[in-house]
């Protein structure tokens, strides 16, 4: 290694290693990272507060919290008919909203005329993501308790899942088509060029490639559906006395549990009605997480597609 | 053959050479009279009348007439934006896809219109192969990729498949590199090798003709080399189309060359395409007859 010549003039040398204070840019990071930790912040709380008031309820109960019923004693209550609901519910969201919400996206990607119809069609769409939860649970109460009684049996568990795929159907789609039209255009005319026919394409190229982006949509529209408490008062949800394992009778799910739970006075006693809350809180997420390790799954099994392997 | 070559030399090539009057090639013909194709003659593949393409309003290309040799490689030459990709594209319907995109006259495919409202577009790209500007190989296995063709025609044995691979990617000089490989992703291999994997995919559905869109725009000088050298020996069982940006690789692997330019034109602020001139690619390049061809050939326009 040379050392630095001599001729270098000496304001060349101090400027190239001056240290230059880049306040606007340290500013930034430091609120950056302030940011981020806010949210950590937030997440974190909101987790220990429901494991330090949800744990004590499992403790006391153990498994009989999860199998348990409904009864008007904090120690002596249980979710099952909650728990059941919800499971439901995301299972309707699975079987109804999923194949029509994605079969819309590449309807309305792949095969529809870019048009001013397709266009305002999409506007729409949009707008029915941004409609407040309470208004599916108005829609859910007409047409599905309602006008289909003779098939939902009223306020049921159908009713309920019926109206939360309703609610999640323009989330799916809008994630869809965004992963959809991601897909490189090479990636097509590849397909194209070998004689492939569009639904040949669309199920061997688009979906595998898109299906990454689609999965992160099923994600969030299944923590949507099960954390909503607004349209399944509408539509019914009670927490009286309930059959255990009913799909067309008298329902309830956990986030009404919750609401219902965390609102009633405090006792003496091993645990109170905060703890019961908690505790269905806990196993709320519990739910949203054993349904969302599936998609997760598979993401990462696409994701490794997209490179080929 | 004969009887083509003669017509050719006995029609002169008609070319208006005033500021205003387009310049319209007839290349044998006038549009209108008999496709020389519909007089049993089988050494042409394609019959290009007076084809016109529009997107939206704006005409991308217009009046190109032209015919496509059997076994011969035609180059499509010309300054960006002449519309030599938009011509190619005609060729396999890959123009469908973009929505304003309008195609006026008729491309005689073995005595079929392919515009015609009744042929099938799926049937025509299978007979009509396509290796793009940008290698694309699907993100696939390297055997998946060039099966993935035949097997869309129908269900094959594995040993078919197996043969059918090994032979196309044979014909496309990569077997030799990837045969220890077969499994592994074709996104791994360099680009000059996805670019012979897209060739060996369009080859394994054994099509009558291969398109090439620019294949080598992307590649080093070497890859290049064994893409031109390719072309050479496929051309025996092939017919191929290349648009390329590089005169030296229109001169090196064409038999014939269409040169392409834009003009000027009012019914539209944008510049329209047009086909200049279309002959052997030795005359194209020593003695081209339009001056806009020998200047754009000498480099000093375009």
């Amino acid at each position: 290694m040379t050392a630095l010549s001599p001729t270098v003039p000496a304001t060349v040398r101090s400027a190239l290693t001056r240290r230059q204070r880049n306040v606007g840019g340290i500013v930034l990071h430091v609120s950056l990272i302030a940011a981020m930790l806010f949210t950590l912040l937030v997440l974190f709380t909101l987790i220990g507060q429901i494991l330090v008031e949800g744990i004590p309820m499992f403790r006391e109960r153990g498994t009989a919290f999860i199998t348990g019923t409904i009864g008007s004693e904090p120690t002596k209550i249980g979710v099952w008919p909650g728990l059941y609901g919800s499971f439901f519910i995301g299972m309707g969201v699975i079987v109804l909203a999923f194949p029509i919400g994605i079969a819309s996206a590449i309807y309305l990607e792949e095969y529809a005329h870019h048009g001013r119809l397709t266009r305002f069609i999409q506007i729409n769409i949009r707008n029915l993501a941004g409609v407040p939860a309470v208004i599916y649970g108005v829609l859910g109460l007409v047409i599905f308790v309602d006008w289909l009684k003779p098939i939902t049996n009223g306020e049921s568990v159908i009713a309920a899942s019926l109206t939360l795929a309703v609610l999640v159907l323009p989330i799916i789609i809008i994630t869809a088509s965004e992963a959809i039209r991601s897909v490189p255009q090479g990636l097509r005319e590849a397909g194209y060029g070998v004689g492939a026919t569009k639904w040949e394409v669309t199920r061997d190229h688009v979906l595998p490639y898109a299906a990454p982006g689609i999965l992160t949509g099923m994600v969030l529209s299944i923590a949507r559906a099960l954390g909503e408490a607004a349209p399944l008062i509408l539509v019914g949800a009670i927490t009286g006395l309930l059959p255990r394992t009913s799909l067309t009778e008298k329902f309830t799910a956990l986030p009404i549990l919750i609401y219902n739970w965390s609102g009633r006075p405090s006792k003496d006693g091993a645990v109170s009605w905060e703890n019961a809350a908690a505790g269905a809180a806990l196993l709320l997420l519990a739910l949203v997480f054993v349904f969302n390790v599936f998609a997760v799954i598979l993401r990462t099994r696409y994701e490794r597609k997209r490179i080929g392997l | 053959m004969t009887t083509f070559e003669t017509n050719g030399q006995e029609l002169t090539t008609v070319t208006d050479e005033s500021e205003t009057a387009p310049i319209i090639i007839r290349e044998f013909r006038v549009p209108g009279e008999k496709a020389p194709m519909a007089a049993g003659q089988a050494n042409f593949v394609f019959d290009v009348d007076d084809l016109s393409v529009y997107y939206g309003t704006f005409r991308a290309v217009r009046e190109v007439t032209l015919g496509i040799r059997e076994h011969e490689v035609t180059a499509f030459i010309g300054p960006s934006g002449c519309g030599k990709t938009t011509v190619l594209r005609c060729f396999n319907r890959m123009n469908d896809f973009i929505e304003s995109a309008r195609v006026h006259g008729r491309i005689l495919y073995h005595d079929v219109d392919l515009y015609d409202p009744a042929v099938n577009a799926t049937e025509v790209r299978r007979r009509i192969g396509m290796v793009f500007q940008k290698p694309n190989p699907f993100p696939k296995s390297i055997y998946d990729n060039v099966a993935y063709g035949p097997r869309l025609l129908g269900r094959k044995s594995a040993s078919e498949l197996d043969g059918l691979v090994e032979q196309a990617l044979r014909a496309a000089a990569l077997w030799e590199e990837v045969k220890d490989r077969l499994k592994q992703s074709g996104m791994g291999l360099s680009g000059g090798q996805q670019q012979r994997l897209c060739i060996a995919r369009a080859i394994a559905v054994e099509p009558e003709v291969i398109l090439m869109d620019e294949p080598c725009s992307a590649l080093d000088p070497i890859a290049t080399a064994r893409i031109e050298d390719l072309m050479h020996e496929i051309k025996q069982k092939y017919t191929i189309i290349i648009v390329t940006h590089n005169m030296q690789q229109a001169a090196r692997v064409s038999d014939r060359t269409a040169f392409f330019t834009t003009e000027v034109n009012e019914e539209s602020d944008r510049r329209t395409g047009v086909l200049v001139e279309f002959d052997l690619t030795q005359k194209m390049f020593s003695n081209p007859s339009n001056e806009r061809t020998e200047a754009y050939v000498t480099g000093r326009f375009g």
